[in-house]
């Protein structure tokens, strides 16, 4: 399968970079002992995981180690993998869909994060899944943001409800409401403007927008997706954690996940604020979507 | 509130007091911690290892100045050593004199190359050129658009030609066609690609051989983790870059990219984007940085903010008065307002890291200045003056006037009282005093702790400083 490929691909450059060191870090044979574990840290370090967790997985190597259950350095890959991959449960990663339709979801994310590509991804993965699909382009500031949703909507095949650039983005989410809840839509999807997170009036009207959808439709939104640049680092953590306290943060979105990048840190992410991955983006086209696979990921991430 | 760098270290070190001498297995702990730091920072594994070498060999047998603490001697150091690295500062854009200046912008998908295209045309008007954009962007829907939209913003051409398909030609087409348009500088914004694409990375180089850029930039997210090396080298293994620009630096991230992409490249960064409007565009200073990526504030830009929007000559007249202990409230109503005029508080104090999030619960108390507002208008003048005669029935007065209770203004006139009489002690301190108090000040975290320290016993001559004083005696 085609985008099998394309996920073992990009990963596989997470996973080289972590494996030119891990492979030899970790030879068959060798014993564990510090100077290893530090040697396994750096390379860790080198896949953006951060220096927090990292420590925190090394730490657990060297207990498991102190306490006699693995002696050599190949029982490390299985260790990690398993403690990593187990944190992402499969109820955790499923998108979560409304009883009662329209589901809403609402992306959001900081500018250049592959916000309006990874809406279009989305809107793709659920009309293929046989469900009907509206975008509502509440990006109404980056110059030809509509525009380039609207461009998505045609490629997909969908509908869109826009309103003039720089109008408020709370009202299109109203108005897309109504049309999803008129039209019987399956699923309602926003795109947001692209926010810093340090941008606290930005960061208010992203809690208005979700408001104002709760208002229309009481337990909407059902999933607010984070996306998140496969290059992005440690400040990824501060990310989740501040856009968690204007939306309710119920999953991540990997984005370019297919370049030379790690995006190690959703393992930083699980581990400090529970927030699991969704889905991952793998190249510019539409059809480059997956559900997140943590076997699949961690595989890559430390095997070949 | 946020646990710096120097706290850190100050623990380590804090069994070596009074020895004098900084030891070998103390410096070693302490580099652990810097490069832990720098990894927070995401700079990358390999260039925070050798640089904490580097810098480990300078501290290394260092002495320590009894008035200094050893931790800051090796923060000084990491500090030093982080700028000279970054340095020196380059945001000079030579242009030829043969015009157009043809440059190229090239980056990852989501870099922000357009809009900070749009800036740097925006900085060469100021420098009083005449620039063109290019959109080479062919690949992602709409990209022509944001250009165009940015173009009319700054009422600037854009060179589109939507029907093409090959951002090679669009781009020589521009570059012909440029001093028809009477422009002396073409800027070219090329589709975002990744570094491992390789028929994007040929198409970069091939849009580099057709249009002979003399200046290629690498734009960078501020953001990017230990792939921006990667990111940077190979860029400039294609494409020979000149320098690079990060943006979203307006964000709390610690930019340690900065530090990677400057050492594995060797290129300048020439430019920082600190907002989306497109005047956000500033030149990239290592020593500010440098104390970002460190964890200890942006202390620099945070001094200059507040320069910026404080009126000098009030807040020397304030300082005479709070020297005399002499300062009332309309000083203090004055004092409040400029506060305000720094605009919310909180993006000031934004730019130390951490502290953004932190403040996150915090309001700034915008209501309770406006309270003292009207209670201080509600006053006579000689009630400003000497708040100490106000008396129940005046506070009974003022405090129906501002519509608040009687005991809210007892609590500002204590609440001023105790300031003035703060003041008054720290001015009437001496410089030596002062320094103390402010270095005091800067151990519960309010600076970063890098005040020039007074040598004990050198109260050196300075007769600047005498002229002033006498200059300031004799306008009184």
């Amino acid at each position: 399968m085609g985008l099998f490929d394309a996920l073992r691909r990009g990963l596989k450059k997470t996973h080289d970079k972590i494996m030119s060191g891990l492979s030899a870090v970790l030879p068959v044979g060798r014993r564990i002992d510090e100077v290893l574990l530090d040697e396994l840290t750096d390379a860790m370090l080198a896949g953006d995981i951060g220096p927090r967790a990292v420590l925190g997985l090394v730490d657990e190597v060297r207990e498991a180690w102190k306490a006699g259950q693995i002696k050599e350095a190949q029982e490390i890959l299985p260790f990690l993998k398993q403690r990593i991959a187990t944190t992402w449960s499969e109820k955790a990663r499923a998108l979560h869909f409304a009883d009662m339709p329209p589901t809403v979801i609402l992306v959001a994310g900081i500018n250049g994060s592959g916000k309006t590509t990874s809406v279009a991804k989305l809107a793709y993965y659920l009309r293929q899944q046989g469900r009907s699909v509206l975008l509502g382009a509440c990006d109404t500031f980056r110059a030809a943001a509509i525009e380039q949703l609207v461009i998505w909507s045609e490629r997909v095949g969908v509908d869109i409800v826009k309103h003039q650039p720089n109008s408020d983005p709370a009202a299109v989410a109203f108005d897309a409401c109504d049309a999803a809840l008129a039209r019987k839509m399956d699923v309602l999807l926003i795109d947001t403007a692209g926010r810093l997170h340090t941008q606290e009036h930005l960061m208010r009207e992203l809690n208005k927008i979700q408001r104002v959808v709760q208002k229309r439709i009481p337990d909407a939104p059902h999933e607010v997706l984070l996306v998140l640049d496969a290059t992005i680092g440690q400040n990824a953590i501060n990310q989740a954690k501040i856009f968690s306290q204007s939306a309710e943060v119920s999953g991540l979105f990997l984005a370019k996940l297919d370049g030379s990048a790690k995006g190690g840190i959703v393992v930083g992410i699980r581990d400090e604020l529970d927030i699991p991955v969704k889905f991952v983006g793998l190249g510019e086209t539409i059809e480059a979507i997956e559900p997140f696979d943590p076997d699949l990921f961690v595989d890559a991430l430390f095997e070949v | 509130m946020f646990e710096t760098l120097s706290d850190k270290l100050g623990g380590i070190f804090q069994s070596l007091r009074g020895r004098g001498k900084i030891s070998e297995a103390n410096v070693r702990d302490a580099m652990r911690e810097i490069r832990t730091a720098l990894l927070e920072a995401d700079v990358n594994v390999q260039v925070a290892r050798k640089f904490c070498d580097d810098c480990l060999e300078k501290a290394l047998g260092l002495e320590v100045i009894n008035t200094l603490r050893p931790e800051q001697v090796i923060v000084k150091v990491v500090h030093d050593e982080l700028v000279a690295l970054m340095g020196p500062i380059e945001t000079r854009i030579p242009f030829v004199s043969q015009p157009p200046t043809v440059i190229l912008m090239a980056g990852l998908q989501g870099s922000g190359k357009t809009t900070t295209c749009a800036k740097l045309a925006r900085y060469c008007m100021q420098m009083g050129k005449k620039p063109l954009l290019v959109a080479a962007d062919l690949k992602r829907p709409a990209a022509i658009d944001q250009l165009e939209v940015l173009g009319r913003q700054l009422d600037l051409p854009v060179h589109a030609e939507r029907d093409h398909q090959n951002p090679v030609k669009v781009c020589r087409n521009a570059v012909r066609g440029s001093r028809k348009l009477d422009r002396d500088v073409v800027i070219l914004d090329t589709a975002g690609r990744l570094a491992i694409d390789e028929d994007m990375m040929k198409e970069v180089s091939q849009i580099a051989n057709a249009t002979s850029p003399h200046q290629i930039y690498l734009v960078l997210d501020a953001m990017t983790g230990q792939d921006a090396v990667n990111t940077a080298q190979a860029f400039d293994e294609r494409l020979e870059l000149d320098g690079a620009i990060l943006t979203k630096f307006d964000s709390d991230t610690r930019g340690g990219a900065a530090l990677s992409v400057k050492a594995v490249t060797g290129k300048p960064i020439k430019f920082i984007g600190v907002g989306e409007k497109l005047d956000a565009i500033e030149e990239f200073h290592p020593d500010r940085i440098a104390g970002r990526i460190l964890g200890m504030g942006d202390v620099v830009s945070l001094v200059e903010k507040a320069q910026e929007t404080f009126d000098a000559e009030q807040v020397a007249k304030t300082q005479a008065k709070m020297a005399k202990g002499t300062m009332g409230l309309d000083d203090f109503l004055s004092q409040l307002e400029q506060l305000r005029k720094m605009g919310s508080m909180k993006s000031i104090l934004k730019m130390i890291p951490g502290v953004g999030s932190a403040l996150k619960d915090i309001d700034m108390p915008e209501e309770e200045l406006n309270r003292f507002k009207g209670m201080i208008q509600s006053m006579t003048p000689r009630e400003r003056q000497n708040p100490e005669i106000l008396e129940a029935s005046r506070r009974r007065r003022i405090a129906r006037g501002s519509g608040c209770e009687p005991q809210e203004v007892s609590g500002l006139v204590k609440q001023f009282t105790q300031m003035r009489g703060m003041m008054k002690q720290m001015a009437g301190l001496g410089m030596g005093g002062r320094l103390k108090m402010t270095q005091q000040m800067a151990r519960m975290g309010m600076t970063d702790g890098n005040i020039p320290r007074a040598k004990k016993g050198s109260t050196k001559y300075n007769p600047r400083r005498d002229d002033k004083k006498k200059r300031r005696r004799r306008r009184r």
